[in-house]
């Protein structure tokens, strides 16, 4: 088997070494009941055309985004990655290396990690920012159990334009420790409604923007309102070249910041991985979740930098940590940061602008479709229409087409009763070719 | 003579007294990299995008006016400031890696091949079923694996890491108290005191008291204790097995039954599966859940950190509680359960966004298939073999914790043979970075002074651990020699000499800031 | 000054009581890089935890030797945590607690008793 470099030679001698007569001798503390004699029923050894042949073939039979006019969003965005930033993340010695506990041999990993939390603060308005966690939701349910710690109060106020897979997440993990939340009505455009909500129990407000239906709000009304009443303002942002372009989440008065980072130097994969970005203020690091990466100096007075800070973590804390988290993304942050770096501000604000003007020529190309109702006036790079006719079943015609037309807010909320409404979203890598077959194809749906 | 050294090129070495320090720190391959911030990068863009056609300005106040504060690399400086920093970082593909419980085995590059198949890595997680079936069948094919290697009946993909998985099995057992209206009598989880730090800290966080279980002198769980606490205020025991001393619990059967009739359920932590992939089924102990960390016992990166993967193995009891989503294969296809009202079940609800690690599913699923079921047994034999002759080979100089009988994937040493010789566990393994070895894993398992734990896996050749036990014996002789500072001053050949955590944990810089009077941005 | 089993000391001023951990906890713990005193006014009971200190390896919570209020907390602590490695049975002090019964000192252990205690350990 190629993996494994031990010979059957080998294995005589290391055996003699030992002194076990066989590799059973080894097995001696499994009980005999629950020894298996021989494998189990899989298959056996395959070499790598075998395997390649197998997954290829699953491979095959899904559409990819980018062999069809491609436009979904709803918190995972299809963005074109430069070459340089896959190469380097499989370079060995950060693919094959472990979380930096000797800091003197991953002095690579943490200063990329360093720099990342400084791309992170910068890119969101905030002080600080960690490692990373696993992703943009995970990230929300750290932030409402972080707002509790630090308020002593018990409950979230959660706006209706937060993705609904975010609520759902949060609310599970939350709820298991006893936090109440209080989840506003789907809205398209209605954030300033957590405000009359807030109460003296309210630990936290959560807002996203832009929202699940593309809505841009600035929200510092809402940071005021929730400080006036001791409450901590969580902002989520679900696509993260949007602070490219519009005011950052710090500016508007954010207390904590839960972003997904994935549409900076990561692919879609189906979902996973991806990485979460959080951010808070300094007041507030010792009650942050996550790793963290902090400078410091060798014996010799040398700059070199160490995971600091970890005494909130459950390796020591065990049972008191503040999180049982114990990773972080870490090649999708070194993505990221890679990313980042070549995009440089001058790429990003460019990168965001291209962006809004797909989305933009997109809603255009829409509204002039007969029975089509652009819902969203505010957006960055997604927006909600309004169908005549059932979204899914729009959208899942159209993938006969080859074609995927958006995400239908039904497939994350069943029971919001808006089986009408269509999310959509465009980005740099849209073409314009790709928006009129989208209008043309809706435009023969519809009319059908 | 036709041919004259004329230019005066010398060619042999010159022998001189002194070592002196390079001029600017920099040290032959190994570079100086400054922070991305401390360079000339303001303005600077490595990516050429179309000019754009608008401004942004219909969207009138929401726009960004201020400098953001992030500098820019062309792709030539991008590749040479990642690879500057690369070339600090030890690598499994550079050596053996022997951090124990942490599992640090080759990395097959078919997995990041197949992981990045157009077909896998570039489809949206909410396209319509139909355009996925693809995907949702390499899910299933990795779930029948899963099941199949660990005896369960049911297994949810979806926990993004190890400790995510923790967090899924403990809020299924609790879902499951829950529904059985046991929930609020029992609320105790027992977990032994060589657990891994995240299973206390997951109890707590779902709201469980967390009761620690002595353990023997042999490093196992004592069963009597475990009998005295279990009882009907108890929710659930959570057991390493192979545990954190890298041992087998060889009453997990009595502690399973005794579990059960207390009504309670067994958590089995899967961190060391790898040491008994293909030769134990978890289901064959009573186990009830257990997370597979995908990146320890099938082989995906590790990655500096992340991203994980912790799929977690359920009973037939505790699998209608699994969360959402989860794939359902039936006449029509594949279809992705993505909410629990659709199907007659009592999910907990939802762990994350989407569908999980799908890109770390392809690459267990690559490693899978090619060992084969035959290939896996081997797997867990081979790192069995290594840590045992590891063990053998250094139990003359230094002291195992339990050197009675063989260990499992791991071997673990005290630091009883470091008694006198000032001589810290820390400093030895400082000692093994100058050496060109990672250190084994240090000050775990808490039950064991000043531990050593060492995990070679299975995919270390005869010569790569001869290597290591050799340095390991030189070492070891030097600290029984009174070699003192070469232990007390280590690392001296690293990238940097031992960094001071203190200063860094009392006034915390977690960030680059422009110096003051410097215009630069943030 | 009097001791408790888990290493906290007391000094006993009229019906003020400063309390701090003492040098073998210090020295055990190591380096300390934060404390977190507790807020002045707090009522803390004896033997629940009212403040953390942590090193960087370990973490730990501090217990009222003694129940009362909390009338003054050392904020110098949060800048300057290595005090109560250089001083812990002085400058290093936590907080003053308005005592609300002085005899829960009597079961409190002196000098002699904790060097005893800490020699069985």
């Amino acid at each position: 088997m190629r993996y494994l470099p031990l010979t059957p030679d080998d294995r005589t001698a290391m055996l003699a070494a030992i002194g076990a007569k066989s590799i059973d001798d080894l097995f001696v503390d499994v009980p005999e009941a629950a020894r298996l004699d021989g494998p189990v029923d899989l298959p056996r050894v395959a070499g790598e055309l075998e395997v390649e042949r197998a997954l290829s073939a699953m491979a095959a039979k899904n559409a990819t985004a980018g062999a069809t006019p491609f436009f979904c969003g709803a918190g995972a965005y299809k963005h074109h990655v430069p070459a340089t930033v896959d190469h380097i993340i499989q370079r060995s010695e950060f693919l094959t290396s472990y979380t930096p506990y000797q800091p003197e041999i991953a002095q690579g990993t943490l200063q990329y990690l360093y720099e990342f939390q400084t791309q992170v603060a910068n890119l969101t308005g905030m002080p600080v920012a960690n490692a990373s966690l696993y992703d943009g939701s995970t990230a929300m349910a750290e932030g409402v159990l972080m707002a509790t710690r630090v308020t002593r109060r018990n409950k979230a106020v959660i706006s209706g334009g937060v993705h609904p897979h975010y609520v759902k997440a949060t609310e599970t993990v939350v709820h298991a420790v006893g936090v109440e939340t209080q989840v506003l009505a789907a809205a398209i455009d209605a954030e300033a409604a957590v405000i009359d909500q807030i109460g003296p129990d309210t630990a936290c407000v959560v807002v996203q923007t832009p929202n699940v239906f593309g809505t841009a709000t600035d929200v510092t009304k809402i940071a005021e309102a929730a400080h006036a009443a001791g409450a901590l303002l969580i902002v989520v942002v679900t696509e993260a070249v949007s602070m490219g372009l519009l005011k950052s989440p710090g500016e508007m008065g954010a207390d904590i910041v839960a972003a997904e980072g994935q549409s900076i130097g990561n692919a879609l994969n189906f979902g996973g991985p991806y990485v979460g970005l959080f951010a808070t203020r300094e007041k507030l690091i010792r009650q942050m979740p996550g790793r963290l990466t902090g400078e410091t100096v060798d014996a010799d007075g040398e700059r070199g930098f160490v995971l600091t800070l970890s005494t909130r973590e459950q390796h020591i804390r065990r049972d008191k940590a503040t999180s049982n988290i114990c990773t972080n993304s870490g090649l999708c942050t070194l993505a990221f940061t890679i990313h980042m770096s070549l995009l440089g501000e001058t790429g990003l604000r460019k990168l965001a602008l291209l962006n809004h003007e797909k989305a933009v020529a997109t809603r255009d190309a829409l509204a002039a479709i007969p029975g089509v109702e652009i819902l969203t006036d505010r957006f960055f790079n997604e927006f909600a229409v309004r169908l005549p006719k059932n979204a899914a079943e729009v959208v899942d015609t159209l993938a006969g087409h080859h074609l995927l037309a958006g995400v239908p807010y039904s497939r994350l909320a069943p029971a919001a009763g808006m089986d009408d409404v269509l999310l959509v979203a465009a980005t740099e890598t849209t073409l314009d070719a790709d928006i009129r077959i989208l209008a043309k194809a809706l435009t023969q749906v519809l009319g059908a | 003579m036709s041919t004259m050294n004329t230019v005066g090129r010398p060619t042999a070495p010159n022998q001189v007294q002194s070592k002196p320090a390079t001029l600017t720190g920099g040290r032959g391959l190994l570079q100086n990299e400054a922070l991305i911030f401390e360079g000339d990068g303001w303005g600077k863009t490595g990516v050429d995008l179309p000019e754009p056609k608008t401004d942004g300005s219909d969207l009138g106040d929401l726009v960004r006016k201020d400098p953001i504060g992030l500098p820019g690399l062309s792709e030539p400086e991008a590749m040479r400031h990642y690879v500057r920093l690369s070339q600090k970082n030890h690598a499994i593909d550079l050596a053996i890696y022997p951090l124990g419980s942490c599992t640090m085995k080759h990395n097959p590059r078919l997995n990041e091949k197949m992981a990045r198949l157009a077909g896998f890595s570039d489809i949206h997680p909410l396209q319509p079923i139909s355009t996925v079936q693809g995907a949702l069948e390499l899910m299933d094919t990795l779930s029948h694996w899963l099941k199949t290697l660990t005896g369960m009946p049911a297994v949810a993909l979806s926990p993004k890491a190890g400790a995510h998985g923790e967090l899924c099995g403990l809020m299924a057992i609790r879902a499951a108290h829950e529904a059985s209206g046991q929930h609020e009598k029992r609320r105790k989880v027992l977990v032994p005191t060589s657990a891994h730090g995240t299973n206390p800290a997951t109890a707590a966080f779902v709201g469980y008291t967390v009761v620690e279980v002595a353990q023997t002198e042999d490093g196992r769980v004592e069963v009597a204790d475990l009998a005295s606490k279990l009882g009907d205020d108890v929710a659930a025991i959570m057991v390493t097995n192979p545990n954190t001393c890298g041992l087998f619990e060889r009453d997990i059967l009595e502690i399973s039954r005794l579990t059960h009739e207390a009504g309670a359920y067994f958590y089995c932590d899967g961190a060391n599966f790898n040491a008994i992939v293909g030769r134990v089924r978890p289901g064959d102990l009573g186990v009830d859940a257990m997370h597979i960390n995908l990146h320890k016992t099938f082989s995906t990166p590790h990655g500096g950190g992340g991203p994980g993967a912790g799929p977690v193995v359920l009973s037939e009891a505790l699998a209608p509680f699994a969360p959402a989503p989860w794939v359902v294969h039936d006449a029509d296809g594949y279809r992705l359960i993505e909410r629990e009202e659709d199907e007659a079940v009592q999910a907990f609800g939802r762990l994350c966004a989407f569908q999980g690690q799908m890109g770390m599913y392809v690459r267990a699923l690559s490693y899978m298939m090619s060992h084969g079921a035959d290939g896996l047994r081997q797997v867990a034999e081979d790192a069995v073999l290594n840590a045992n002759y590891i063990k053998a080979r250094l139990s003359d100089l230094m002291s195992a914790a339990f050197p009675d009988g063989p260990c499992m994937h791991e071997a673990l040493f005290d630091d009883e043979w470091l008694k006198g010789t000032d001589i810290t566990t820390l400093d030895f393994a400082k000692a093994m970075i100058d050496e060109g070895f990672h250190p084994m894993t240090m000050y775990f398992p808490l039950v064991v002074h000043g531990a050593m734990l060492i995990e070679p896996t299975e995919t270390e050749s005869k010569a790569e651990l001869d290597r290591f036990i050799h340095a390991m014996r030189l070492l070891a002789e030097a600290a029984k020699a009174g070699d003192v500072d070469r232990f007390k001053g280590a690392p001296f050949h690293a990238p940097l000499k031992r960094l001071d955590e203190t200063r860094a944990a009392r006034s915390p810089v977690l960030r680059w800031t422009a110096p003051e009077g410097s215009n630069q941005a943030a | 000054m009097k001791f408790t089993k888990d290493h906290e000391w007391v000094s006993l001023d009229g019906d003020i009581a400063t309390v701090g951990i003492s040098k073998h906890a210090a020295d055990a713990l190591g380096d300390v890089v934060f404390v977190e005193v507790p807020e002045v006014g707090k009522t803390v009971a004896k033997g629940a935890s009212f403040a953390v200190v942590e090193s960087v390896k370990a973490a730990s919570d501090v217990y009222a030797p003694v129940s009362g209020e909390v009338v003054e907390a050392n904020d110098a602590l949060s800048t300057a945590p290595e005090t109560v490695n250089s001083a812990p049975q002085a400058d290093g002090w936590f907080a003053k607690i308005k005592v609300s019964d002085a005899s829960e000192l009597d079961a409190l252990m002196d000098q002699a008793a904790y060097d005893a205690f800490l020699a069985t350990l």
